[in-house]
């Protein structure tokens, strides 16, 4: 199969213009007539819920959590990206599309990228209207921060819960379009499936989990903003209900894949402290604005770190390593996320790890505590070390933090064209669940951006341009069709609830994540790859065997809904070893030992790789198929990233 | 406070769903690590149920960070446990002592009912919401973001009020299960800022006469939702909405205002 990308030709800056006048509009009229399922109430599904009621369309919201609210965007901490040069330090917005494409390692398309730093100056005016209470300074006017390798500042922020306020600034545009009868939330609803009509998307199947009803929803369009899938990990930064299932079932029904093996790692998490630990924490890559990172020079020195002999105030100046500040001069402690978090890892395989387990490296604040005051670092960080000190009991104002990378965000995801819909027309991704816009790793503060990019700006334009195609016919939910999917999600549960073995659910999910940290992590190497297939079967094989799911169906039941999330993880962590194997170059956040630079440094292979790989689904136990579509530079010169 | 791993007695509410009746269940929570979360001790503790066969406890949780609002539980009568300021996914069981005897509870207001166990359906708060808690603004077609300048301190205590993650704490200490906590840091935050202004009065009868609907107690100051809640949200936030809604009731004051400012 052909992927049609359809970037809008023309220069750079006029595509979404006049893609915008090419698209086909929906009559206000008729608008009413159609309706629209959106899976999923983070930044993307929220926002889209909202605007595309606002507009006039019927929509269904559907969330698995008891609230819109509590979608996993509201985790996030730092901040988003908008080019308003608010500063007057040279941004705009072909600086912002340069920096996310180079800090994409040129693995992401120029128009998608340079159409999402356009929009990026709307979603700050939005936020502020629906009273999103961004940081401000005395004068009245918003407050920008230097975040995480970028040398503008272009980072509007709201303490350190970003996340939090742009999601309730969302949740309330929703609950306005709930309370007006446009939009009628399902909390507590499950999709697991994508009804498909003759090619077409044309309705999901979903389990009531309150009841176990399973129910089919019929619409003109599927919108999947269900986020990333890092909890293949098993430990990442995500909520624990956070799941790949909507999109890996939207797959399984036609939706090609989109680079599945690129995941970024984040430097600055709290480290693992045993085997108990059910999800790790991320502090914001802020701290890095103020804190250094360094860890002790010699393995000796590490050694009794370790052993609590030593502590970390007691090593003098000289015998610290300031790795970052001494490798990446111009960008010290601000190197991008991957380069940040493989250096810790170089450190802890060189033996100078420190923490009880030796996997972390120190974040320091003294030199900041000194320069600015405990006061101004605690009003800048207040809430980041109050969450350390929770976490560790140990107190980052007198003793350095100890920080080790951890799986924080999906940059692959359903592939997805221009307009976001994927490879079944009528079905669209949005947010972290799609591709599109970070290439091969992402920079801080873009998801909240992107999410909202494409709720609030994109979809609601590109969206009617299907819709005035298809028309407002409708097509309910007694086509066979809908029985038909319903009856094969009712056998799936149904295997799953047989499962009465020897093992939890949870003990599969750990392992799994086990053989993804391992193989298919910070660095993978074509051996190790294929030895984690190999035993990724085996998990596969072993779980729908020896499984342990507890309950009926007709109930509240975690274990069956577990079990199904761990079942699909399962497979996608198989799909993302196979495309880690076939990539064999590195770029941003997927390194191949094989392929670096003399610096050990990710080496890109341009000439055979700058394509997204969009993998194809062909039945159970088939190998997948690899289709290529190629990324193609016009505006920018491809070069090998340097942040020294 | 403990270092070594602990041996604990949990007494945990068993409820089938909101019909059945409920009753507490005894179990052991062995070889308990004080680097352990209060929610990973309940893991441990659910992995051991599964291994027997026997149903695991069921309770809401999702970010384990402390932001999402979704964990709830009242543990030795304190809604999120002993701790001030934290939610019950960041309460460590180094809060607790080897040999003690823990009792976990769900949130316990009629207008909270009980799901499964230790999870109850907190919807109403989201009707609260729908009812009047936002800007009516659309997507697009709003003022730059520095078009409406607003005073640091101004905007610093409406984010005070905006960090309520809705987990239900308020209602839940409340000897009356009065939600005026929750709905008031809505009512506070909208309130003080520019954009909130022109549905200021408008918006603070609709969110409190669907409260009144929800069957959520009145409030009597006595201050155990302040002292309680995980974000420290100040009871002044009930001041400041008793303010506007007896200034809408007595002087019909949203007319005047929506006169001079042009409401929704």
């Amino acid at each position: 199969m052909s992927l049609d990308a359809k970037i809008p030709q023309g220069p750079l800056a006029e595509k979404w213009s006049k893609h915008k006048f090419n698209l086909k509009l929906v009559n206000p009229a008729n608008k009413r007539k159609y309706d629209i399922i959106i899976v999923g109430t983070g930044l993307a599904g929220a926002s889209a819920a909202a605007s595309l009621a606002e507009l006039g369309y019927n929509v269904k919201s559907f969330c698995f959590q008891d609230s819109p609210r509590r979608a996993h965007s509201i985790a996030a901490q730092g901040g988003i990206n908008a080019a308003k040069n608010y500063q007057n330090d040279g941004d705009s917005v072909y600086r912002l599309f340069y920096d996310t494409i180079k800090g994409g390692d040129y693995r992401a398309r120029e128009g998608n990228v340079y159409r999402l730093a356009e929009v990026s100056v709307n979603i700050i005016d939005q936020c502020v209207a629906q009273g999103v209470p961004f940081a401000r300074e005395y004068g009245g006017l918003l407050d920008n921060r230097s975040f995480g390798g970028s040398q503008v500042s272009r980072t509007f922020y709201a303490r350190g819960q970003t996340g939090q306020q742009l999601l309730l600034g969302a949740y309330s545009a929703l609950n306005r379009q709930i309370h007006a009868g446009k939009v009628k939330m399902y909390t507590r609803t499950e999709m697991l499936d994508v009804v498909v009509v003759d090619g077409h998307a044309k309705g999901i199947v979903t389990r009531n989990m309150l009841t176990g009803a399973i129910e089919t929803h019929a619409g003109h369009a599927v919108l999947l903003c269900t986020g990333g899938y890092s909890n293949v990990f098993y430990l990442s930064t995500n909520a624990i209900g956070s799941n790949v299932t909507a999109a890996w079932r939207a797959h399984k029904r036609g939706a090609f894949f989109g680079n599945p093996c690129y995941t970024q790692i984040h430097p600055t998490c709290i480290p693992v402290s045993g085997d108990h630990q059910s999800k790790l924490t991320l502090m914001s890559e802020s701290l890095r604005n103020d804190g250094r990172v360094w860890a002790p020079k010699t393995v000796e020195l590490a050694e009794q770190l370790r052993k609590g002999t030593l502590k970390a105030d007691q090593i003098k100046e000289e015998d610290r390593d300031y790795f970052l500040e001494r490798k990446y001069p111009s960008f010290g402690n601000l190197v991008p996320r991957d380069v940040a978090s493989r250096n810790a890892k170089e450190m802890v395989e060189d033996g100078r790890g420190v923490g009880a387990s030796g996997f972390a490296v120190f974040l320091d604040f003294a030199d900041a505590i000194k320069r600015l005051g405990e006061e101004t670092v605690a009003a800048k960080y207040g809430n980041l070390f109050d969450m350390y000190i929770q976490i560790t009991d140990e107190n980052p104002y007198k003793q350095p933090m100890r920080i080790y990378p951890a799986v924080h965000y999906t940059m692959g995801g359903l592939w997805v064209d221009y307009n976001l819909m994927t490879t079944i027309p009528g079905l669209y991704a949005l947010g972290e669940c799609n591709f599109s816009d970070h290439g091969a790793n992402r920079l801080g503060a873009s998801a909240l951006m992107q999410g909202l990019s494409d709720g609030y700006f994109v979809i609601p334009y590109t969206l009617g341009d299907y819709l005035a195609t298809i028309g407002p016919k409708k097509v309910d939910t007694s086509h066979p069709a809908f029985e038909q999917t319903k009856k094969e999600v009712i056998e799936h549960v149904n295997k799953l609830l047989a499962l009465k073995g020897t093992k939890t659910v949870n003990e599969y999910h750990r392992e799994l994540g086990h053989i993804m940290w391992e193989y298919c992590g910070m660095a993978r190497t074509e051996e190790g790859l294929k030895k984690a297939k190999g035993l990724i079967q085996a998990l596969k094989a072993d779980f729908w065997k020896n499984a342990i799911v507890t309950g009926d169906n007709e109930e509240v039941n975690a274990s069956l809904e577990r079990a199904g999330r761990v079942a699909d993880f399962i497979e996608l962590g198989e799909l993302m070893v196979d495309d880690a194997l076939m990539r064999e170059e590195s770029c941003g956040g997927h390194f191949r030992v094989e392929s670096q630079t003399p610096d050990g440094e990710a080496k890109r292979d341009d000439e055979n790789f700058a394509f997204v790989a969009a993998w194809e689904f062909k039945g159970e136990n088939q190998p997948e198929v690899l289709n290529k579509e190629p990324l193609v530079f016009e505006s920018v010169h491809l070069t090998q990233r340097n942040y020294a | 406070m403990s270092n070594g791993n602990m041996n604990l007695t949990l007494k945990v509410w068993r409820q089938k769903n909101a019909q059945a009746a409920g009753k507490f269940v005894t179990y052991k929570a062995e070889n308990i690590s004080p680097d352990m979360s209060f929610l990973e001790m309940l893991d441990v503790v659910n992995e051991s149920l599964t291994h027997k066969g026997d149903e695991p406890i069921n309770f809401d949780h999702d970010c384990r960070e402390g932001i999402c609002g979704m964990c709830s539980l009242y543990i030795n009568g304190h809604p999120h446990g002993p701790k001030r300021g934290i939610t019950t996914c960041q309460l460590h069981m180094r809060t607790f002592h080897d040999g003690e005897t823990i009792t976990i509870e769900p949130w316990r207001a009629s207008a909270f009912p009980i799901v499964k166990d230790l999870a109850v359906d907190r919807s109403a708060f989201d009707r609260i919401q729908q009812a009047g808690g936002y800007v009516s603004v659309n997507t697009g077609g709003v003022p730059d973001g520095n078009a409406i300048p607003i005073p640091k301190v101004v905007a610093d205590e409406a984010f005070n009020s905006a960090t309520c993650i809705g987990c239900g704490a308020c209602v839940a200490a409340c000897k009356n299960a009065s939600a005026m906590l929750f709905v008031s840091a809505k009512v506070t935050q909208l309130g003080l800022l520019p954009q909130g202004q022109p549905e200021r009065y408008r918006r603070v009868q609709s969110m409190v006469a669907q409260m009144d609907e929800e069957g959520f107690g009145n409030c009597t100051n006595t201050g155990a939702c302040e002292a309680e809640c995980p974000k420290e949200i100040k009871l002044t936030n009930i001041a400041r909405m008793n303010n506007d809604f007896l200034s809408a009731k007595l002087f019909r004051q949203e007319v005047l205002h929506e006169e001079q400012h042009g409401g929704a």
